[in-house]
């Protein structure tokens, strides 16, 4: 009975008695879950193109991270590097292309999914060996994001936001935005989507996939980057950082493999539902439950969605 | 012509369904078992025996486990890890509160509850398939590997938060804990593995495994010849995990001595993945060889340089260790899709038409 109690009642009692506690839970839920989305965002644009399962994204997060804090630290002025990690990022598309996927063409999506560990593998070693494996700090300020926290007041408590979490927010819509803009109303847009829907239609239509596939690893990359300044900004830039691509595959799973805005709203989900649990839930188990928490989440939604919410409705035919 | 099946007849049933008709496989397999019992224990060093090929046979074993599940059923997981550490687990809970009971049946019961562990994880993948199995199966991974780090029931409440292995014995002989030989410890592995790979291959060519594969080629046209999907499926996670959980005990009570929770994270079970799929997905013989493959590598990779004589720092050859690995992955991927298993087979249909080309 006091087990019962201490599952159903007393969680929300504490919420009910400190509002701010509640908000301020929230929003920590929301900013990591809009990080989780920025990965699975990764994710989602190389599964849709190509049916790759990218496993390289959490890596490629640290990498573009890395690069860029690399760069600057040999003197290179902030935004001159952030424009050579871009190029760099560029060429990470084009040699994966050129010398990963090409041969692979037609191959069973599994063995696609193997070859991005093997590439993951390679990344952690050349990153390691170009740029040290100490963690390293984000040149947030140089790149002009602010610091520092705003604090309002509310029921008797206060909440504090941080403004670098607000930035990444503000950064994660527009991504989003552009994102949607660009798949639904530029040419290349359409072209990716006519990949997603099959290879050999799009081919024989005279869509290059090459070509697609150069650019939509590219804008992985990009959103890589992006991710990588926003999570360093808030802690550092280290190879601890790829663990984080596990954090975001229950968003994946839960918005669906194909959908953008199913990884956005599951990052938030996702994000808050760890926080939440891990907060008023997290003692009565014993800490750390946020390290499967999502996972259970997001088994629970597809029990009932196997698609995830997002995600394609799965046909299958005999 | 080495390998020639000419002149083989088979004059009944049970000949023509045996796993191995032909003279030449069977002389194969009688020389590498004599290998393994003879002479590499009485010929390896300790290091060869204890740093090489007790890993690699418990590693074959946690392969072939996986290759059950996914090679032969079609269903991706991605938790190896975590059954290998609830076989482990349970083994030392078992033999802590038992010890009278012998070891060797501690370590086959510890499979049971990795089993159970399994067919619960395994519940999802009735309705999940592909990718979003493999996530799921990664919610077992996560789960699992919280509880041992954080419930200390697990680990008998000991300060250090790792299992460590009591001394056993069998026939008066040690062959866990740290006064055990290494001779003894590999017969130990060698029978058990020699034994699980001997009912899998008989699992795998009987109806089970027929109904297996007819699951993993398309799961609908496998219900509609009247397989039922839910026990089939849930079927094969219970013997996978068996299979895991009899690796994970073995792992700890005959390789590592003692284990912490980290030994069976996430990188495990990927590593087990590696080996399934460069070895060769549905293939017994590819899951060896794959571990030998995967295992041995790193091993390789790190004792060349000094060798050669050339000076490098040891971080400097993790990284490139990191490098090589996964510009090999890749290329092998590239060149032999299939794994080592269909090497094998190309080199069997060179050595039967030898000297000709076709």
């Amino acid at each position: 009975m006091h087990l019962i109690y201490q599952i159903f009642v007393d969680p929300f009692v504490q919420m009910g008695s400190a509002p701010d506690l509640l908000v301020q839970t929230l929003w920590e839920g929301l900013v990591a879950g809009v990080l989780y989305s920025l990965i699975a965002l990764g994710f989602v644009l190389i599964f849709k193109a190509s049916g790759v399962f990218n496993f390289a994204q959490g890596i490629m997060v640290v990498f573009a991270a890395l690069t860029l804090v690399g760069f600057y630290e040999h003197g290179v002025p902030a935004y001159l590097a952030l424009a050579l990690t871009i190029a760099v990022m560029f060429g990470l598309a084009f040699a994966v292309e050129r010398l990963m996927l090409r041969p692979l063409v037609n191959q069973p999506d599994i063995i696609l999914f193997m070859a991005t560990f093997g590439l993951t593998y390679f990344l952690i070693g050349f990153g390691e060996l170009v740029f040290g494996g100490d963690p390293k700090v984000m040149i947030a300020s140089q790149l002009g994001l602010p610091k520092g926290a705003v604090e309002f007041k509310m029921a008797g408590g206060f909440v504090s936001l941080q403004k670098i979490d607000i930035a990444a927010a503000i950064i994660a819509s527009v991504m989003v935005a552009a994102l949607a803009v660009f798949f639904q109303k530029t040419r290349v847009g359409r072209a990716l989507r006519a990949v997603a829907d099959s290879h050999k239609a799009a081919l024989s239509v005279g869509i290059s996939l090459e070509y697609i596939w150069v650019i939509v690893w590219f804008a992985a990359g990009l959103v890589a980057l992006a991710t990588g300044i926003m999570w360093g900004a808030r802690s550092e830039v280290s190879f601890a950082l790829e663990i984080i691509a596990l954090k975001a595959l229950p968003v994946l799973i839960l918005g669906g493999f194909t959908s953008i805005p199913g990884a956005i709203i599951g990052g938030v989900i996702i994000g808050v539902g760890e926080k939440i649990g891990e907060f008023y839930w997290g003692p009565l188990l014993g800490s750390g439950i946020e390290t499967w928490l999502a996972y259970v989440i997001a088994l629970v939604f597809l029990l009932f969605r196997p698609q995830g919410l997002f995600g394609e409705r799965i046909i299958e035919r005999i | 012509m080495f390998y020639r099946e000419v002149g083989q007849y088979k004059t009944n049933y049970s000949a023509d369904m045996s796993v191995m008709p032909l003279l030449q496989d069977r002389v194969g397999i009688g020389i590498i078992l004599f290998i393994a019992v003879v002479i590499i224990p009485s010929f390896g060093n300790a290091f060869f025996i204890q740093a090489i090929m007790i890993p690699f046979l418990v590693f074959s074993l946690a392969a072939i486990g996986l290759n059950l599940l996914t090679g032969y059923t079609g269903l991706l997981s991605l938790g190896t890890g975590a059954f290998m550490g609830v076989g482990a687990y349970a083994c030392y809970k078992l033999t802590t509160y038992f010890p009278g009971v012998n070891i060797l049946i501690w370590i086959v019961a510890s499979g049971f509850f990795s089993a159970a562990v399994g067919v619960v994880f395994g519940l999802p993948s009735l309705r999940i398939k592909g990718f979003y199995l493999a996530v799921a199966t990664l919610a077992a991974q996560f789960f699992l590997s919280w509880c041992f780090i954080r419930q200390p029931w697990f680990y008998n409440y000991n300060a250090s938060g790792a299992i460590e292995v009591p001394t056993r014995t069998l026939f008066g002989i040690p062959i866990t804990g740290a006064t055990a030989s290494d001779t003894a410890r590999y017969y130990v592995v060698l029978g058990v593995v020699v034994a699980m790979t001997w009912l899998a291959s008989n699992l795998v060519h009987g109806r089970i495994g027929r109904m297996w594969m007819a699951v993993r080629d398309m799961d609908l046209a496998a219900e509609l010849i009247g397989i039922r999907l839910l026990r089939t499926k849930l079927l094969a996670f219970a013997v996978s995990s068996f299979y895991c959980g009899v690796a994970g005990a073995l792992l700890v009570f005959q390789w590592y001595g003692s284990a912490e929770p980290a030994v069976f994270d996430v990188n495990l079970s990927f590593f087990i993945l590696f080996m399934v799929i460069i070895g060769g997905l549905g293939s017994l013989t590819g899951s060896y060889l794959g571990a030998a493959l995967i295992f041995i590598l790193p091993i390789v990779l790190r004792y060349i340089p000094p060798h050669l004589g050339i000076p490098i720092r040891p971080a400097t050859v993790d990284h490139i260790q990191y490098m090589i690995i996964g510009a090999l992955i890749v290329l092998f991927l590239i060149v032999e899709p299939n794994g080592l298993a269909r090497l094998w087979q190309i080199g069997k249909q060179k050595l039967r038409v030898w000297p000709f080309p076709y």
